[in-house]
């Protein structure tokens, strides 16, 4: 588990343009510079939202990820408690769901 | 010149970002409040405004988290978010390096604060901008105090800091104005976007306007965790600014919650 380097991973995403556009070229050479478990990867990979958030990343990195990928706000919220649904409550980290 | 201006706002993203969703009646309201804002931050005459932000990792990133920071550059970008997402075009906002540089000085012999000669904005900073100096004609000095990566700066040490850039800034011949901008109780980029816990809220908001520190800054992280979520941690930017106006009384502007934009939307002024 290295949730550190999924959260840096992102943070480089969502400010560095130069890095934004090495990830669209080639995703898989851009994830190397990380130290990444194969399910990390792959949740990164396949944008899947749930998971990461699942995950533990903080979201405020997590909601910009899912704009990049063009989840709509309400996709994104839902794609949250899928994420929940699927792999159980979120495993690290401040941005926990809570009952409402 | 002493300090000319103390005052707080929100800075969610839904603001700009999601508007069209938003109830049109506070939402105006609330607009409305910002623009009295923009208009008392022009009859101040200032001549830079600090603005206290929460950031979320735009700049800062748990490698290197300081714990106090302030810009002293003499431009910044922003923001950082995509200007389809937030509807805040990217831009160049104008600094004063050479100001921040001076304040910088006069902070530090109270509070380690870390210096930064780049900075980028994102929305903590650029949705206030948008509304309270939409020309981007006045120079910004951004500070920020860690509120995102545990462990946070204590609340006691953010009163510390505000107060020392009030010291700083008064001792300056410049007009300075400070705004502080986070939010309340919120839940943002959780499925609980929109929650709001207005009571918490209001008993916050009426200890910012009684400006008493050991009131003020009384919160556990535990107890804002559970009763504000951990968009409350941002509370630290309000309690900055009241310790920038220590001595001070203030008043609510307005106090909205809007759900669609994930935060009870506030503004405030010291009576400084």
């Amino acid at each position: 588990m290295s949730l550190y380097y999924v959260q840096k991973l992102l943070y480089q995403l969502n400010r560095d343009p130069e890095f934004r556009g090495r990830f669209q070229a080639d995703t898989a050479a851009a994830l190397n510079a990380f130290e990444l478990t194969d399910d990390e990867r792959a949740a990164i990979l396949e944008a899947d939202i749930g998971l990461l958030y699942v995950l533990g990343v903080n979201g405020q990195l997590l909601m910009h990820f899912a704009a990049f990928h063009g989840y709509e706000w309400g996709a994104y919220l839902d794609a949250m408690r899928e994420g929940v649904r699927r792999h159980g409550p979120v495993r690290a980290g401040i941005y926990k769901m809570v009952a409402e | 010149m002493p300090i000319c201006l103390v005052g707080v706002c929100s800075h969610a993203p839904g603001i700009t970002g999601r508007a069209e969703r938003a109830d049109p009646r506070p939402r105006e309201t609330f607009y409305a409040a910002l623009q009295r804002l923009r208009a008392a931050i022009e009859a101040s005459r200032a001549q830079a405004l600090i603005v206290i932000a929460a950031e979320h990792f735009a700049n800062f990133f748990m490698n290197n988290m300081p714990a106090f920071a302030i810009g002293m550059a003499d431009h910044y970008e922003g923001p950082i978010e995509d200007p389809g997402w937030l509807k805040i075009e990217r831009r160049r906002i104008p600094g004063n390096a050479a100001l921040s540089r001076r304040l910088i000085e006069g902070v530090l012999p109270e509070v380690d604060v870390a210096y930064a000669e780049e900075w980028k904005f994102d929305h903590g900073i650029s949705v206030p901008l948008h509304f309270l100096t939409p020309r981007y004609d006045l120079p910004i000095i951004p500070a920020n105090v860690n509120c995102q990566g545990p462990p946070l700066t204590p609340l006691k040490r953010a009163y510390v800091f505000g107060r020392a850039l009030r010291r700083a800034a008064d001792a300056l011949p410049e007009r300075i104005a400070l705004i502080g901008t986070g939010g309340i109780s919120h839940w943002p980029a959780t499925p609980n976007s929109g929650k709001i816990n207005e009571a918490w809220d209001r008993e916050f908001l009426a200890r910012w306007c009684e400006n008493r520190p050991e009131r003020l800054c009384a919160y556990t992280d535990a107890d804002t965790y559970r009763d504000g979520g951990q968009g409350g941690f941002e509370i630290r930017t309000f309690i900055a600014a009241a310790g920038a106006a220590e001595g001070a009384t203030g008043e609510v502007w307005c106090y909205e919650p809007i759900p669609i934009f994930a935060v009870g939307c506030t503004v405030g002024v010291m009576r400084i």
